[in-house]
C-alpha cells in the first residue's frame, strides 16, 4: 500500500512471483474464498479484507490444528483479518522454501498464544492439547510441558523466549513444515 | 619475451588492475605479491569517483551505504580475485568487450571509453569483440613495450570496475533471492525489490550478461529444474518405498514398536526376494528349462507303488507324490555336468547358489547392522529437546486431508506417550533388592519352564523316530512332532510375558529380555528337532548304503549276463521303466520334505492364531458386548495386544529354517516370498482391524539391531548344519545334481581340474595349504582385534563428548541465569538514572515482534542474507542475553509508533 501497485502489471506480477513461489494462483484463490468481498480487479489497491473464517477454510488449513493462529499471527490487526497481502505473505511463509529463519519467527508468533511474546506454560498447555486432540491426562500435560520448558530455558525464567526457540527449534532434524 | 607477457597477463585480474591505477611503467617482472595489494587500493580509491557517473540515476536513496558496502567488498574481491586464476580474469574481460559491442551498458562505455582513451588499441579490439587472447596478441604486435602495456592497463581498469559492479550486481541479487526470507511485511518486500530489481536490470546488461543473458537464464532455469527434478525424484524414491504407508499408519496407532516388526518384516521380504531371484534364475528355471523332462529318468519319476496315490490330496499336502519328485526338492536335480545349449554347469551353480544363499545373507544382516548402529545410536535418542521438539516441530503442515490429519493426531499422541514412558521410567526409583530377588525368581522360572519344553521335545522326536518304522498311523501320531512344537509356541511366549510381569522392566527392555527367552525356547525346538532330522538321516544314509551295494550288483550282474549271452561289450542300460527302478531313499529330499512341512504347518498356525486369537476375539468382544453381563471391552478378554516378541521371533525362525532348507529345497525360497508378502498385507490388516494399542506405547530403539542380532544368530546356527551336510555326508547315489560324487563339494574340484586352466589347479591347492591359510587366518583376528579396540576407543571418546557437551549446556544454562540477574542488577542500576528511569517498562510489552523489527533496520543498508545470519549468529553465539538486549531494545521505543509494529491490537484472546 506504500507501494505504488496500481495494477497486477508483468513487473508487479514479476514482483511477487520472486519474493514467493506459487503466486500464479494465489489471487485466485484469494478472490474465490469470497467472491463478493475481494474484487476480481486489484488495479487500484482496494481496501478489502477477509474475515478469519473465511481463511481458515481453505484446504491448506482446514486440517492444521493451529490455523486460527497462524491466520491470526499474519493479520495485521492481530484478528485474523488478512487483506490480500498479508495473505501472499502467509503463503510464502508457509512454502516450502521460505528459510529456516524466517520459519522460525513465524513458529514463534503461532505458538505464542497469548501474544506476550514468550512461550509461557499455559501457551504450551494449548499447544499440546492442539496437537493430541486432548487425549493426554492433565498429569502426562503437566509433565510435558514441565520438562518442554526444562529442555529448551537457558536463561531460566520458566518461560521460553525468542532467543530459546530458536536456539531449540535450529537444531531440530525435523523443523521443515 | 612474448609468451612471458601473455602469460602474465593472464594470471590473476587483480594484477591487470593493480599496472592499471599505476604509471605504466610498471614491469611485468614485479612480484605478483607486491603487486596485488597496491592494485587493490588503487581499484578501491578510484571506484567512488568513478561509480558516481553510474549510480546517482538508479538508485537514489540507498547509494551511500551501498558504496561502502562495495568498497568493502571489493577489497575482498581484490583478495579473490587474485586468487583465482585465469579463467575468471578471462572471462570477465571476454564478456566486457562482447557487451561493449552490445546493448545498452551506455554509460559503462561511456566511462570506459574516457578512461580508456589512452589506450589506442584497446577500443577496437574490445568493439570487435573477438577473444581476449587474439586482442592482446595483435595489440602486442602492433605495438611493443609500453603501448601495449598501456592497452592492458585500460583493459584491467574496467575489470576493476567489472569486479565491483558485479560484486553489487550480485549483491542485488542474493537480495532479490533471500527477499522472501525476510520478516517483512508484502509491501515493504515488493519496495526493495523493486530497487533491488531495476538495479540489476540495469548492470546485469551492462555486465555483459546482455548478451550471454539468454545462457545464464537458461543456466538459472536448469538449476532450479534440477533441483525442482531432485525433490521430485526423492518423493518419487519414497514412494517407491512398499508398504510405507500402510507401516506409517500402523505406527501412527500402535507406536514405533509395532512399526518396527513390519520393518523388519520388510527388510525379510527384500532380502527374500533376492534369495528367490538366485535361487530361481540360476537352479529352478535352468532345471526346468534345460535339463530331462519329468518321467525320463528315475529321479524324475514317481515310482510305480507310489504312482495310485501320487495325486492323491493328503499326500500332496505331505508333499509327497508329485511334490517329491518334483522341481521343488533336491532329488530332482540330475547329476549331468552340463545341461542344454548353455552348457549350463547346473551342479555347480546348485552348490554356489546354496553356498551364496548363506553369503549373501550374512553380508546383508552385518551391513544392515552397522548402517544401524551408524544411524540409531543405541536406545532412545538422549537429545536434550526431547519433549520441545516433539511439541513444535511434530505437526506436519502439509497434511491436508482429514484422515491423514486424523492419523497424525494420534501418531503424536502416541509419540508423546513413549516419551512419557521413558521419562516416568527415569524417575522411578524402587526397592532394589525386591526387585532383585522377583527378578532372579522369575529367570528361575523361565529357565525350568524352557527346560521342560526342551526335553518334551526331545520325547516327542524319539517317539516319532519309532513310528517312523510302523505303518498304522494316526493323523495326530504322524503330526505329533509338528503339534507339540506348535503347542509350546503358543503356550509358552505368554507364560514368559506373565513372569516378565515380576521383573518390571522398562517395556524395551522387558522386550528385549522376551525376544531372548523366546528365542532361547525356539532355539532348543529347532536343534532338538535337527538332531533328530540328523538321526532319520543317518538311518536313511545305511538304508541307502544297502540298496547301492544291491544295485550295483545287480547293475554288474546284468552287465555281465549280457556281455555273455550277447558276445558285446557295448553295454546298454536294461530297457526298464523309470518308475520300477530301485532307488535309494534319498536322505536330502527327505530333509527338504521334513523343512517345507514344518514350514507351511507354521504358516498355517500363525495364521489361523491370528484369525482365531485376534480376529475372532475381537468380533466377540464387540459384539457380544451389546448383551453381556460385564464390559468385555473393558474388562476380562478385552482385544488383543499385538504380539511384537512373538512375531519378530517367529519371523527370524522361519528364516531360519529356509536357510537350512533351501539347500535340500530349492522351492522354499518361494514359498517364504509368498508367506512374507501375503502375512504383509494380513498382518497390517489385523493389526489395525483388531487389536488396541499396548497400554504403555513404548519407542523401539531406533535400529533394529536386536532384531538383525537375533537373525544373525539363527544365521550362524543353521550354517552349520547345512555346511556340515555339504562337506562331509556323502550324496544320494541316485538323486540330486550331486548323485556319483563322493562329498557335494567334489563338484569344484572338478571344475577346477576340467574346466580352469591348469595353473588354476595349482593355484588353488597352494591357496588351500594349510601354511598359506593359518597366517591368513592369525592376520583376520589381529585385524579383528585391532578394529576392536580402536572401536571401542572412539566409543569411549564418545562418551566423553557427550558428557562433555552435557556439562558446556549445563553450564550455559547457569551462566545465562547468572547473566540474568546481574543483568537484572544492572536494570535497577540503569533504573536509579534520571533519564532511563522512564523508558524500561515500557519497550517489552508492546514491542510484539522483536525479531523481525530489528532485523529491518538492520538489514536495510542492503546486505541481504546477512543480516538475517548475523541475526542468528547473535542468539546462537552468544552466552548471554546481554549482547541480545541492546539488538532487541533499539527498536523497541520506536515500535510502537502507528504503522510499524503489527499485532498491536488488543490481543486475541
Amino acid at each position: 500500500m506504500g507501494n505504488k501497485q496500481t495494477i497486477f502489471t508483468d513487473e508487479q506480477l514479476d514482483a511477487y512471483q520472486v519474493s514467493l513461489f506459487s503466486f500464479s494462483r494465489l489471487h485466485g484463490r484469494y478472490h474465490e474464498l469470497a467472491p463478493h468481498l475481494v474484487p476480481m480487479d486489484y488495479t487500484n489497491e482496494p481496501d478489502c479484507k477477509l474475515p478469519l473464517a473465511l481463511i481458515v477454510n481453505m484446504p491448506e488449513l482446514k486440517e492444521n490444528p493451529f490455523r486460527n493462529r497462524i491466520v491470526e499471527s499474519f493479520s495485521e490487526d492481530g484478528m485474523g483479518n488478512l487483506s490480500f497481502n498479508e495473505f501472499v505473505d502467509m503463503f510464502s511463509v508457509l512454502s516450502e522454501m521460505a528459510p529456516r529463519e524466517l520459519k522460525a519467527i513465524y513458529a514463534f508468533k503461532i505458538y505464542d498464544f497469548n501474544v506476550d511474546n514468550y512461550l509461557c506454560k499455559e501457551d504450551l498447555e494449548k499447544t499440546l492439547n492442539k496437537l493430541t486432540k486432548e487425549e493426554l491426562t492433565p498429569e502426562e500435560v503437566e509433565l510435558v510441558c514441565e520438562k518442554t520448558i526444562e529442555e529448551a530455558d537457558l536463561d531460566g525464567d520458566h518461560k521460553l523466549s525468542f532467543a530459546d526457540f530458536e536456539n531449540m527449534i535450529s537444531r531440530a532434524p525435523d523443523f521443515l513444515r | 619475451r612474448r609468451p612471458n607477457r601473455r602469460q602474465a597477463g593472464g594470471r590473476g585480474g587483480a594484477k591487470g588492475r593493480g599496472r592499471g591505477k599505476k604509471p605504466a611503467s610498471d614491469d611485468e617482472d614485479e612480484d605478483e605479491e607486491d603487486e596485488a595489494p597496491r592494485g587493490r587500493r588503487g581499484a578501491n580509491r578510484k571506484k567512488p569517483a568513478k561509480k558516481r557517473g553510474g549510480d546517482d540515476e538508479d538508485e537514489s536513496e540507498d547509494e551511500p551505504p551501498k558504496r561502502k558496502r562495495g568498497g568493502a567488498a571489493n577489497k575482498k574481491k581484490g583478495g579473490k580475485a587474485q586468487d583465482s586464476d585465469d579463467d575468471d580474469s578471462d572471462v570477465g574481460k571476454g564478456k566486457k568487450g562482447k557487451k561493449g559491442g552490445g546493448r545498452k551498458g551506455k554509460k559503462e562505455e561511456e566511462e570506459e571509453e574516457t578512461k580508456g582513451k589512452k589506450g589506442d588499441g584497446k577500443g577496437k579490439g574490445k568493439d570487435k569483440g573477438k577473444d581476449k587472447d587474439d586482442d592482446k596478441d595483435k595489440k602486442k604486435k602492433k605495438k611493443k613495450g609500453d603501448s601495449s602495456n598501456s592497452s592492458e592497463e585500460e583493459e584491467s581498469m574496467s575489470e576493476g570496475e567489472m569486479a565491483r559492479l558485479m560484486e553489487e550486481v550480485e549483491e542485488k541479487k542474493k537480495l532479490i533471492a533471500n527477499i522472501r526470507n525476510k520478516p517483512w511485511r508484502m509491501q515493504r518486500r515488493l519496495k526493495h525489490l523493486k530497487e533491488a530489481q531495476e538495479f540489476v536490470d540495469k548492470f546485469e546488461g551492462a555486465l555483459g550478461k546482455g548478451k550471454g543473458r539468454k545462457w545464464y537464464a537458461y543456466k538459472v532455469m536448469m538449476t532450479k529444474k534440477w533441483i525442482k527434478f531432485q525433490r521430485d525424484f526423492e518423493n518419487f524414491r519414497t514412494a517407491c518405498i512398499p508398504w510405507e504407508r500402510k507401516i506409517k499408519e500402523v505406527e501412527s496407532h500402535f507406536g514405533s514398536s509395532v512399526a518396527s516388526y513390519f520393518i523388519f518384516l520388510r527388510w525379510m521380504y527384500g532380502m527374500n526376494l533376492v534369495l528367490f531371484g538366485f535361487t530361481f534364475g540360476l537352479v529352478v528355471i535352468p532345471e526346468v528349462l534345460m535339463g530331462l523332462p519329468y518321467g525320463s529318468v528315475p529321479r524324475k519319476t514317481v515310482p510305480r507303488a507310489e504312482q495310485d496315490t501320487a495325486q492323491d490330496y493328503s499326500v500332496l499336502m505331505d508333499f509327497n507324490g508329485y511334490c517329491k519328485y518334483s522341481v521343488l526338492f533336491y532329488g530332482y536335480y540330475n547329476n549331468q555336468r552340463t545341461i542344454g545349449v548353455l552348457k549350463f554347469r547346473l551342479p555347480l551353480s546348485y552348490l554356489m547358489v546354496g553356498i551364496g544363499t548363506f553369503g549373501y545373507s550374512l553380508m546383508l544382516v552385518i551391513r544392515t547392522m552397522a548402517k544401524n548402529a551408524d544411524v540409531g545410536g543405541g536406545d532412545g535418542e538422549d537429545s536434550d529437546f526431547t519433549f520441545a521438539w516433539k511439541m513444535f516441530t511434530s505437526w506436519d503442515y502439509l497434511i491436508g486431508n482429514a484422515e491423514t490429519a486424523d492419523n497424525k493426531y494420534a501418531s503424536i499422541t502416541t509419540s508423546f506417550k513413549e516419551s512419557i514412558v521413558d521419562e516416568q521410567e527415569n524417575q522411578k526409583d524402587e526397592n532394589i533388592h525386591l526387585r532383585r530377588f522377583l527378578r532372579v525368581l522369575a529367570n528361575f522360572l523361565i529357565t525350568c519352564s524352557l527346560g521342560g519344553s526342551g526335553y518334551l521335545i526331545y520325547f516327542v522326536v524319539k517317539r516319532s523316530q519309532e513310528f517312523a518304522t510302523r505303518d498304522d498311523l494316526s493323523w495326530y501320531e504322524k503330526n505329533e512332532m509338528e503339534i507339540v512344537m506348535s503347542l509350546l509356541g503358543l503356550v509358552c511366549p505368554p507364560l514368559f510375558e506373565t513372569i516378565a510381569e515380576l521383573e518390571d522392566y522398562h517395556p524395551r527392555i522387558a522386550l528385549k529380555w522376551q525376544l531372548g527367552r523366546i528365542f532361547a525356547l525356539f532355539l532348543g525346538n529347532l536343534y532338538t528337532f535337527l538332531f533328530a532330522l540328523f538321526d532319520e538321516v543317518n538311518t536313511k544314509l545305511e538304508e541307502e548304503q544297502a540298496i547301492k551295494n544291491a544295485s550295483i550288483w545287480a547293475m554288474k550282474e546284468y552287465y555281465a549276463n549280457y556281455s555273455r549271452l550277447m558276445n558285446d561289450s557295448e553295454a546298454t542300460p536294461p530297457p526298464m521303466d523309470p518308475a520300477d527302478v530301485i532307488r535309494g531313499p534319498c536322505w536330502e529330499t527327505a530333509v527338504g520334505i521334513e523343512f517345507v512341512k514344518l514350514t507351511v504347518s507354521d504358516i498355517q498356525v500363525s495364521y489361523l492364531t491370528i484369525l482365531i486369537g485376534d480376529f475372532a476375539r475381537a468380533v466377540i468382544v464387540r459384539f457380544l458386548n451389546y448383551c453381556w453381563c460385564w464390559d468385555l471391552e473393558a474388562g476380562f478378554p478385552s482385544y488383543g495386544e499385538f504380539d511384537i516378541s512373538g512375531n519378530v521371533l517367529g519371523l527370524v525362525f522361519n528364516q531360519g529354517m529356509i536357510w537350512m532348507g533351501a539347500f535340500y529345497a530349492p522351492g522354499l525360497v518361494g514359498i517364504n516370498v509368498l508367506r512374507l508378502l501375503s502375512s504383509m498385507y494380513y498382518q497390517c490388516w489385523a493389526v489395525m482391524a483388531t487389536n488396541v494399542p499396548h497400554e504403555r506405547v513404548f519407542k523401539a530403539s531406533k535400529s533394529n539391531n536386536f532384531y538383525m542380532g537375533l537373525l544373525l544368530l539363527v544365521l550362524f546356527l543353521s550354517l552349520l548344519p547345512v555346511v556340515y551336510t555339504i562337506m562331509t555326508l556323502p550324496p544320494s547315489f541316485d538323486c540330486g545334481p550331486f548323485s556319483g560324487k563322493d562329498k557335494m563339494f567334489d563338484v569344484v574340484m572338478e571344475t577346477i581340474d576340467l574346466d580352469l586352466p591348469a595353473f588354476m589347479g595349482t593355484l588353488f591347492s597352494y591357496a588351500a595349504n594349510p601354511g598359506l591359510i593359518i597366517p591368513a587366518v592369525l592376520l583376520m583376528v589381529l585385524a579383528i582385534y585391532y578394529l576392536n579396540s580402536v572401536s571401542e576407543a572412539y566409543q569411549n571418546s564418545n562418551m566423553e563428548l557427550k558428557k562433555k557437551m552435557k556439562m558446556a549446556r549445563d553450564e550455559e544454562k547457569n551462566r545465562r541465569n547468572n547473566a540474568d540477574t546481574t543483568n537484572q542488577v544492572m536494570k535497577d542500576l540503569e533504573d536509579l538514572l534520571p533519564n532511563r528511569s522512564l523508558i524500561p517498562p515500557d519497550p517489552p510489552e508492546p514491542e510484539k515482534p522483536p525479531e523481525p523489527e530489528p532485523k529491518p533496520t538492520k538489514t536495510k543498508p542492503g546486505s541481504a542474507g546477512k543480516g538475517v545470519n548475523l541475526q542468528k549468529d547473535v542468539a546462537l553465539a552468544s552466552p548471554n542475553p546481554n549482547a541480545r538486549a541492546p539488538v532487541s531494545r533499539p527498536p523497541g521505543p520506536r515500535g510502537p509508533g502507528p504503522g510499524r509494529g503489527r499485532g498491536r491490537g488488543p490481543p486475541p484472546r
